[in-house]
């Protein structure tokens, strides 16, 4: 049958300029180019990704960029001070602190962005779930996210490691495991917003089973909220990493790891040798700081 | 009052308020689009003008224009503005401050978002009076003794609350004893009752009436309600795009509009009394005119009927039209003639008589809701029992709180009723939980929400909203999905074009329509429609009444229609229940619940109502506010506000819902002959009795 409507009895012309069809399509388009066009116009987010996507590279194409090799240790000159050769100078079994400044980039940037994803996949479900049952379920996970998050990260951290075994794996887990509640809790709070829209009871009278309703109806609509999370945790998790490093639970000698350098090195600073120490936390500090100016950046853009 | 529009001259007599060929643009994206195109009105000293269009029309964007207190990217891009003779824009920012701060005021839509919740309600009023330089005390003092002006019957105990403690009708009050405190030469009221219950709204406005009367002040009144400007103004201007295309006293105005587009406006509205078997309701056809869009001839060319070639070329001048009344419309003399956009013929057929006699497709015994709050037993439903026959319309109609939604909810099996509840689905009891029915009893039982953009997923395409559903309660796929999908939408009249959109690029109307075709997909035995055009232009809401009057004759559906729009409820109800606190108060024949011997309570609720036609019935005030769920009155719940209170009896003792009449129930200890002797005339006014609701002691007189 046709689709005209023209020729029903007292058809309503309303239709006829309902939304002018040539717009349909342009404003949604026009809506995800706006978007586009906040995030690049913020300059922000424009030098916090620069300085990410240099740290990227280098985690990538490490190898291939560091002047030596980071691991070839050479006695001999141990704990050169920065020169033309060494610009970042060498550490205490003299190898080159650019070279494992540079290489290290790759460790952290695999550790962190995974657990990260973990935490907002486990965090994101678990939001969905309190805040959408609310009532016996909500109370007990919310009591037990607060008690769980009482404990500082690192002794949470500690305890695993120490049961575990440290490892890339059991770093990954730590974070996740301390991050999705933290998660958790915002996505319940705008799921808690989204399932009093009727668009819910409305897919509850067709039958609909509770995880369409909260995976396929409700998650979409909170993907906003869930993307800055995601971004501002990404920030936390790379300190995490350098700080669990650091504290020596988490990726092992010898692998060129900011916060190991700095736990190597950082005994030596007294004497005089500040650069194997400088270095590696100024790396973190500006891959820190970098994924945060991208999660303002972010977190402006999904403002509504 | 032409003269003075027509010309251009310097004002010379203070009027309140002149607008000159008022030119207002708004940047979006980076090009000025035209909002207002050439507003000219004034608003003489102790006058009161409304401005009514529908929503888009730039009725806010005129008020704001004349405080010159546009947003950031508007601007006054010609005319001038002249507030008590004083020209606005050659001000300076500090003097137009000044002059906001001491000669106008305005009153928003929402009075609780414009008080400050964090402040003491004497503190707000008062800091009025501090600005003019008032001490302490005496700021006190005088904010005391505005509050009793706008008929606070405990100043000093509302003066110590926040807003959150008072009702909206209660802090409206407030914000117009703000806005009057300053005796300002000019009042704006911007829809200052559209979130108000009717009761309340007609309270606010006697209240309104009464000062302008004492204070002199003249007032700019926005409504896109024409029987609320019918009642409160003098004159009238009907806004359309940007441009006043029709002004003149409010007599002339409603009665001998000369606009097409006052005329189409008029008749979208169900008039009193208005039914769905007498006639469908007429509708403007086609969309206002994009922001900023040129337009060349007359505005409303592209919606007009009578349109000729010279509307599209030529802009209309005013036509002076007599007596102060003008129309900018080129075939000014034939606009009453407008030809119909709907065929006026009814859509309903004659429905077999013994209707009534089939098996109902839901009936209901002693349906309760007592939700838990605080420890505290709220009870929002109350004992309802009532039956609905195949493709009858049970309108539910009661002021906010009332229980409507509730109810609704609890059929739907989206809230479980208490132990006990009974609801019948042609006749076989259902599980009170929507998970615990089966396909078949879920699919037959439907609703359509009041809010569109709330009940449509904004990330679904529309053919994915209508998809689902059709599957889900259906099971149709694949090929037959698509043809089901055209037949809905075909049915409901919506592009099958726009299929692909997300509600989000829809107008108000057109995605009403999609929920409308969402609820109709399973083929429903019942749809619930709760407020389903309150969200919309008169307009637009006379296409979807006429729509589901069509569909419902069509489908033979039951209706559960609930408003607080009695005219609509009306115009589609075959029967009527009035509900307050939670209980049934009276059902009967629409017909009959509309006109005497009817239960004290729809007497008031009916009497709050503005008409158009001018059919006014002494006001029957409601004193009070509705008591609170929590702590319901002894006896009868209506005892504390009603205005046909007999004495201790109703104090005492709660009456039964009883038969009075064959099919017509009431729950009053009256009887219907009692009732209809004394309701021939106005009951005597009850002393207040109170500002909060439930209070006892108080002892009206017998």
């Amino acid at each position: 049958m046709t689709a005209s409507t023209s020729d029903l009895p007292g058809a309503d012309p309303i239709l006829a300029g309902a939304v002018r069809p040539d717009t349909t399509s342009t404003e949604e388009r026009a809506a995800q180019r706006e978007r586009l066009r906040l995030l690049l116009r913020s300059k922000v987010f424009v030098v916090g990704a620069l300085i990410v996507l240099v740290w990227v590279v280098c985690a990538i194409f490490g190898n291939a960029i560091a002047p030596n090799d980071p691991f070839a240790t050479d006695p001999l000159k141990d704990l050169t001070s920065p020169n033309g050769t060494y610009p970042f100078g060498t550490d205490r079994v003299g190898r080159d602190v650019l070279s494992r400044v540079i290489v290290g980039a790759r460790d952290i940037l695999i550790v962190a962005p995974i657990a990260t994803i973990l935490a907002t996949v486990f965090g994101t479900a678990l939001g969905l779930v309190t805040g959408y049952f609310r009532g016996a379920v909500d109370n007990m996970l919310s009591r037990f996210i607060d008690a769980f998050l009482a404990l500082p990260t690192v002794i949470i951290g500690l305890l695993a490691i120490v049961s575990l075994g440290p490892s890339r794996w059991t770093v990954i887990l730590v974070i996740a495991l301390v991050f999705a509640p933290i998660i958790a809790r915002t996505v319940r709070a705008a799921v808690l917003q989204e399932r009093e829209m009727e668009y819910v009871s409305a897919a509850q009278l067709r039958n609909e089973r509770t995880t369409y309703i909260l995976f396929a109806e409700i998650l979409p609509n909170v993907m906003g909220p869930v993307m800055v999370e995601f971004t501002v945790r990404l920030g936390y998790a790379i300190f995490t990493v350098a700080t669990l490093s650091f504290l020596g639970f988490g990726i092992q000698p010898p692998a060129p790891d900011w916060g190991l350098q700095v736990f190597e090195h950082y005994g030596l600073i007294s004497g005089g040798y500040w650069w194997p120490v400088l270095f590696p936390a100024l790396a973190i500090a500006t891959l820190v700081i970098g994924v945060n100016m991208m999660a303002d950046g972010i977190a402006k853009a999904f403002e509504r | 009052m032409t003269q003075e529009l027509a010309t251009s001259a310097p004002v010379s007599t203070a009027n309140a308020l002149e607008l000159e060929d008022l030119e207002v643009e708004y940047k979006v994206r980076g090009a000025w689009k035209k909002v207002l195109r050439g507003v000219s009105l004034s608003i003489a000293p102790g006058e009161s003008y409304g401005l009514v269009g529908e929503s888009g029309c730039g009725k806010s964007t005129a008020a704001f224009a004349a405080l010159n207190y546009l947003p950031r990217n508007g601007r006054v891009s010609s005319g001038s503005i002249h507030v008590a003779g004083k020209d606005l824009l050659a001000m300076s920012d500090a003097d137009v401050r000044t002059l906001r701060s001491t000669q106008v005021s305005m009153v928003y839509q929402n009075p609780t978002s414009a008080l400050n919740p964090t402040i003491h309600i004497g503190d707000q009023v008062a800091e009025v009076f501090t600005l003019q330089g008032v001490g302490g005390s005496e700021a006190q003092d005088r904010a005391k003794a505005m509050l009793q002006k706008v008929q606070i019957s405990d100043p000093t105990g509302v003066m110590g609350r926040y807003p959150h403690q008072l009702s909206g009708g209660m802090n409206q009050r407030v914000v117009i004893a703000m806005a009057l405190a300053k005796d300002p030469t000019l009042l704006m009221l911007d829809e200052p009752t559209t979130g108000l219950d009717a009761t309340v709204e007609a309270e606010v406005l006697d209240l309104v009436a009464a000062l302008r009367q004492e204070f002199g002040t003249s007032v700019l009144f926005i409504s896109h309600n024409l029987d609320v400007i019918l009642r409160m103004c003098d004159k009238v201007g009907v806004l359309y795009a940007g441009r006043v295309v029709e002004q003149g006293t409010v007599d002339e105005v409603f009665h001998n509009p000369r606009h097409p587009y006052t005329v189409g406006l008029l008749r979208c509205i169900p008039r009193a009394g208005a039914r769905k078997d007498q006639g469908r309701l007429d509708t403007i056809p086609g969309f206002l005119p994009g922001l900023g869009e040129t337009l060349p001839g007359c505005v409303f060319a592209d919606r007009c009927a009578l349109v000729q070639d010279v509307c599209r070329t030529d802009e209309p001048p005013l036509y002076d039209v007599g007596a102060g009344h003008i129309s900018r419309c080129h075939f000014h003399e034939q606009a009453q003639d407008l030809p119909r956009n709907t065929s006026p013929v009814a859509v309903t057929e004659e429905r077999p008589a013994e209707s009534s006699d089939r098996v109902p497709v839901i009936s209901t015994r002693n349906v309760r809701k007592t939700f838990h709050q605080d420890g505290h037993e709220v009870r929002a439903v109350e004992d309802i029992t009532f039956t609905l026959a195949p493709g009858e319309t049970l309108g539910l109609v009661g002021e906010s709180g009332s229980g409507k939604t509730t109810l609704a909810r609890l059929l739907l099996g989206l809230t479980t009723p208490d132990e006990g509840s009974v609801v019948e689905l042609d006749g076989v009891p259902v599980a009170g939980a929507i998970g615990k029915r089966d396909r078949e009893q879920v699919r037959s039982l439907q609703i359509v929400f009041q809010n569109p953009d709330a009940a449509l997923n904004r990330r679904f395409s529309i053919k994915r909203i209508i998809g689902r559903a059709l599957t889900m309660l259906m099971g149709t796929r694949g090929e037959q999905l698509d043809t089901r999908l055209r037949d809905l939408t075909h049915s409901v009249r919506f592009d099958v074009r726009l299929i692909r959109a997300k509600p989000t690029q829809l107008s108000g109307g057109l995605k009403q329509r999609v929920a409308i075709a969402r609820a109709f997909a399973g083929d429903p035995k019942i749809v619930v429609c709760d407020e389903p055009t309150s969200a919309l232009d008169v307009s637009v809401q006379a296409a979807i009444l006429n729509l589901l009057a069509e569909l419902q004759v069509k489908n033979d559906t039951a209706y559960l229609f609930i408003s607080h729009d009695l005219g609509v409820v009306r115009y589609l109800s075959d029967r009527i229940a009035v509900l307050y606190l939670g209980r049934l108060m009276e059902l009967g024949a629409a017909e009959t619940v509309f006109g005497p011997p009817q239960h004290p309570y729809t007497e008031a609720l009916l009497s709050a109502v503005p008409h158009v036609d001018g059919d006014e019935r002494p006001r029957i005030k409601l004193t009070g506010e509705i008591p609170s769920h929590a702590d319901p009155p002894s006896g009868c719940v209506f005892h504390t506000r009603c205005p046909r209170y007999i004495g201790d009896i109703c104090k005492t003792e709660e009456p039964e819902l009883k038969e009075v009449e064959p099919g017509h129930f009431w729950r009053c200890h009256y009887d219907v002959d009692e009732l209809r002797t004394l309701q021939q005339s106005a009951p005597e006014t009850r002393p207040e009795i109170g500002v909060s609701g439930g209070q006892r002691g108080a002892e009206p007189p017998v």
